[in-house]
């Protein structure tokens, strides 16, 4: 017996090592990758060709503005110490200044952003909220082969909706409910009702990939030995799919899942400007239109900050529903 | 992966109707891109000030925008354009990523490693955003979109080609080419792209689509295409400026695009479907005559389990048990011994009710505990097999919910059939699993299956059998994914259940030594029947069909002579899907003869009052046991195993089990 605890002991130890070496390998993930994104949109500036702050004032614009607005971003320093600044203001809190607005950017994102995030985050939990129960009863209305008809118009459907990408969505939904049927508000942000068309246009897209992931996975799992054993202690029908077939069946889909988040974070840009809404996205497009680096610096570091947490909100999700998987990485 | 096959295989794709479609429909795009803009420019770009933003007319189809032009030649003319930027953008995109992806091949294992790494972050953001951040850097305008798109596809593309090259790279040709002193771009031009080409293709097909799709994204945001050249895009974001007058401008190129867009997307992935994984579908399966009946069996007060003409099929169809009868008394231990194939774990699983639809289950009786389980499948019959009917599996690994902890897995049994609560139904899992020995139940109940080894597992397994109060365990080889110490274990646990709580046990296994050790009773299965039933102890002097000879044959015991080689059976177990008149058994059969090949024997009582299914019982009984398995056999025998390079009990997985 005391070898056994003591064996009982080591095991737990090694788990618990296989939870901090996850920790760390993740954290050490994150950080070289947020490095690379702050360098990346600290160089993309310099990498444009030309001047841009003459590019941003235009041609007719006095020598003396372009100058002072130069002196004034800390373009004529040099690179290293340009880029030591640039670090030192973003810990500080302070993404520059708007050329355009001459408003601090950060400002300009804090206004921004509540709007881009309802969106997402409404469009994300609408497509859950979908490809769960859709792709669940599908793969247990189609193991085995079943129902080949309800298959092919599933796979189908779902195939050439996904290929539709979310702006023409939106557009698709503009012009039957805002225009046709006038059952909704073609643009802006105001009451619950001009959320339904972006939140949709959004949704559409990654509720039914993913609803296909959830099918094929679910049929994988129908077929494992440990629903087999499920059904030898004639558990209902219910509780076999719901908590033995889908909490496996969602792991292999909250990988792809998180791509599609991320995919989703980025489909704002496109559907915000579909329907004026007042987010992030429609800021990045006016600003790249007018030249306002500052502010596309900005919106591009909280772009690519959202897209790296929901990477990080995937992976310890997916090691919290499947435990084996901190394991198996490292 | 050979050449001939892949032609075929690429017209097999067109002959599917989801990749003809996708082909005739991007044919047609193409056709147009190519066509269009020399047939109908004059009238794209012809003005008509009369007529500004127009709906849809006879003159113009679908109206015109606000310097009255055309909308429906422009978007035609339009193709051009929206194809030319998808496809040079996917070419940038290609080419870069083909770049990336081998530069392990290149440029040598350590740059491959940080373009590798540089990759794996560039993934991680979307690709729209990407286009986003390098249209910053090349501006605004046809170029930079071009180059922007192109560089977005990249990452994904050298991701895909990565882990496809690294596949290849491991083989032994590359590695041979290698040695061999072929150059790297050599080596990557003749040996790796050609191997991982089609992947890479269904991909390029699907970027081409997809950056279709982005370019009029960015064009209608006004990255892209600027006035007065036009694409899909920028018609699409003019178009949308007056969707209330005038719907059709928007949703004109919109339609273009998503049929552009599905052309190339669909195409690729019913090329994907035709050439990847499982692609073939297997051939027709000949139809199987019909079942030769089995025996009536007698049931009395004591009978457990009363099973008459079990049969299973699969569509096909195909029929790998085919009338199995017998009967279990309360208490009663009954091996089924066979070759794999041999029917035995179907009829194990079909005696629980747990085959699964295409399987289809037929029995002119199938009784336990005295109900009909024919019958359908209710609450009651659900709580009755629930509780009085345990079944093990054979791999213990697999057999576990990885998501679930053991103790619960345990538990849903009592919470479900016993009415018992959470907390009081836990109590009996740690309980049950204490009474399979699992050592510090408490605390293993809280882990999960994989924390818990091989044979700690199929303890659990039986434990949680034992949940209820079973009156019958069917253990489908229990030991087989078991080490041999842990096997012996595993057995004596079955075999205390059986003697404390009289339960009765039917052990499925090709081991005729375990089946020895623990049962009374043994049926012998071969091809979908019984074709003998013994006693445990008639078997070493008392087997009379030549295959249960065979068997015993095969296992060695103290007698066993060590310098001569191992008995074994010639030939292999008959395909069930097809079926030969006659006994199954006559092909490998010494004792066969005509009557054998065009009659099956029944299973029937012999001179000596025991069931066996064989025409020359007699024969048989009069040979001498020590000639089981002719001397000429085991020659031919050893020149196989010889060929194949390995051990002669594999040959017919009659493994040998503990010696007595």
């Amino acid at each position: 017996m005391t070898t056994a605890t003591a064996d009982s002991r080591r095991i737990a130890g090694i788990a618990q090592n296989a939870w901090l070496r996850f920790a760390l390998r993740r954290l050490g993930r994150l950080l070289i990758s947020l490095w690379v994104l702050v360098t990346a949109a600290f160089l993309m500036i310099h990498l444009i060709p030309g001047d841009p702050v003459r590019a941003a004032l235009g041609s007719t614009a006095p020598l003396d503005l372009v100058n002072a607005r130069r002196k004034m971003l800390g373009l004529d320093d040099p690179l290293w110490q340009q880029y030591l600044h640039y670090l030192h203001n973003l810990f500080a809190g302070d993404l520059g200044t708007s050329i355009t607005s001459g408003l601090p950017v950060s400002q300009l994102v804090g206004d921004r952003l509540p709007a881009t995030l309802e969106l997402a985050g409404l469009a994300f939990l609408l497509a859950v909220l979908v490809c769960v129960p859709l792709g669940l009863t599908m793969g247990v209305l189609t193991r085995g082969g079943r129902r080949r008809p309800a298959e092919l118009a599933f796979t189908s459907t779902s195939i050439v909706l996904a290929a539709v990408p979310d702006f023409l969505v939106g557009v698709a939904l503009v012009y039957l409910f805002g225009v046709q049927l006038a059952w909704a508000p073609v643009a802006g942000r105001g009451g619950a009702g001009s959320y339904i068309l972006p939140v949709v246009s959004l949704a559409l897209g990654p509720a039914v990939v993913l609803a296909r992931i959830v099918r094929v996975e679910t049929l994988a799992v129908l077929q494992a030995d440990y629903l087999r054993t499920a059904r030898a202690k004639r558990l209902p029908d219910r509780l076999i799919y719901l908590r033995h077939a889908l909490p496996n069946a969602l792991t292999a889909t909250i990988t792809l899942g998180g791509l599609l988040l991320g995919g989703l974070v980025a489909g704002t840009v496109l559907v915000e400007n579909v329907f004026a809404w007042p987010g992030l996205g429609s800021t990045i497009v006016q600003s790249i239109l007018a030249k306002d680096y500052p502010v596309v610096q900005g919106v591009v570091l909280v772009y690519g900050v959202g897209v790296l947490l929901i990477n990080l909100l995937v992976d310890v999700a997916l090691a919290l529903l499947d435990p084996r998987s901190t394991i198996r990485e490292s | 992966m050979a050449a001939a096959p892949r032609g075929s295989a690429w017209r097999a794709v067109l002959r599917t109707p989801l990749g003809a479609t996708a082909g005739a429909l991007l044919l047609a795009v193409l056709v147009l891109a190519v066509a269009a803009p020399l047939l109908w420019s004059g009238r794209a770009g012809a003005l008509d000030t009369a007529h500004i933003l127009q709906g849809p007319s006879a003159a113009h189809w679908v109206g015109t925008d606000n310097l009255g032009r055309d909308i429906f030649y422009r978007v035609l003319v339009a193709t051009r354009l929206s194809v030319e930027l998808a496809l040079g953008a996917t070419a940038i995109g290609v080419v870069t990523g083909l770049l990336l992806g081998t530069a392990p091949v290149l440029f040598g294992a350590r740059v491959g490693r940080l373009v590798g790494a540089a990759v794996n972050i560039a993934v991680a953001f979307p690709g729209l955003l990407l286009a986003l951040f390098f249209a910053v850097i090349f501006g605004v305008g046809r170029t930079g979109a071009l180059l922007a798109i192109g560089l977005a596809v990249a990452p994904g593309f050298a991701r895909l080609t990565q882990t496809l090259t690294a596949r290849v790279s491991g083989l032994d040709f590359v590695a041979a080419a290698r040695i061999a002193g072929v150059g790297r771009p050599r080596l990557l031009v003749r040996h790796v792209l050609p191997n991982i080409g089609e992947p890479l293709v269904v991909n390029a097909t699907i970027a081409a689509g997809n950056s279709l799709l982005a370019f009029a994204g960015l064009s209608f945001l006004g990255l892209g295409v600027q006035a007065p050249d036009y694409d899909w895009g920028r018609l699409l974001g003019e178009g949308l400026n007056s969707i209330y007058i005038h719907p059709t401008a928007a949703l004109a190129p919109g339609v273009a695009v998503i049929v552009a867009g599905l052309a190339f997307n669909l195409l690729g992935e019913s090329i994907a479907k035709a050439i990847g994984p499982g692609a073939g579908r297997p051939a027709g399966r000949p139809p199987r005559a019909a079942a030769a009946p089995g025996t009536a069996t007698v049931a009395d007060d004591a009978t457990l389990l009363a099973v008459e003409s079990l049969r299973v099929s699969f569509p096909g169809p195909v029929t790998p048990v085919r009338g199995v009868s017998f009967t279990m008394r309360h208490g009663e231990g009954v091996g089924i011994v066979g070759e794999s194939g041999s029917g035995k774990s179907l009829t194990a699983l079909a005696l629980a009710q747990l085959v699964q639809e295409p399987g289809v289950v037929h029995a002119e009786r199938l009784e336990f505990l005295g109900t009909d389980l024919t019958a359908g499948t209710g609450r009651a019959q659900r709580r009755l097999l629930g509780t009085s009917l345990a079944v093990v599996f054979q791999d213990p690994m697999t057999s576990f919910n990885p998501t679930m902890r053991v103790g619960r897995q345990l538990a849903e049994v009592a919470r479900e059939h016993q009415g018992m609560g959470r907390r009081q139904s836990l109590a009996r899992a740690v309980d049950r699993l204490r009474a399979v020995r699992v050592p510090a139940a408490r605390r293993r109940a809280g882990q999960f299956p994989h924390e818990f080894s091989g044979g700690m597992r199929q303890r659990a397994m039986i434990g949680m059998g034992l949940m209820g109060t079973p009156a019958l365990i069917i253990a489908d080889e229990p030991t087989t994914a078991l080490d041999v110490t842990v096997q012996r274990q595993v057995l004596r646990l079955l075999a205390d259940i059986r003697a404390a709580d009289q339960v009765a046990l039917l052990l499925i296994s090709h081991d005729i030594t375990v089946v020895r050790q623990v049962c009374d009773r043994v049926l012998v299965m071969y091809a979908g029947r019984i074709v003998e039933e013994l006693s445990t102890d008639d078997l070493q002097a008392g087997a009379r069909h030549p295959y249960t000879r065979a068997l015993l044959a095969a296992v060695p015991d103290m007698a066993t002579d060590r310098d001569r080689p191992l008995a074994v059976i010639p030939g292999r177990p008959p395909d069930p899907a097809r079926p030969a008149p006659g006994c199954a058994f006559a092909p490998r059969c010494r004792f066969a003869d005509e009557q054998c090949t065009h009659a099956e024997p029944p299973l029937a009582l012999d001179s000596a009052g025991r069931l066996v299914a064989c025409w020359h019982t007699d024969r048989v009984a009069a040979d001498p046991a020590d000639e089981r398995a002719g001397s000429d056999q085991r020659a031919a025998s050893d020149e196989r195993r010889a060929a194949a390079g390995r051990p002669a009990a594999d040959e017919q997985e009659v493994s040998v089990g503990e010696l007595p």
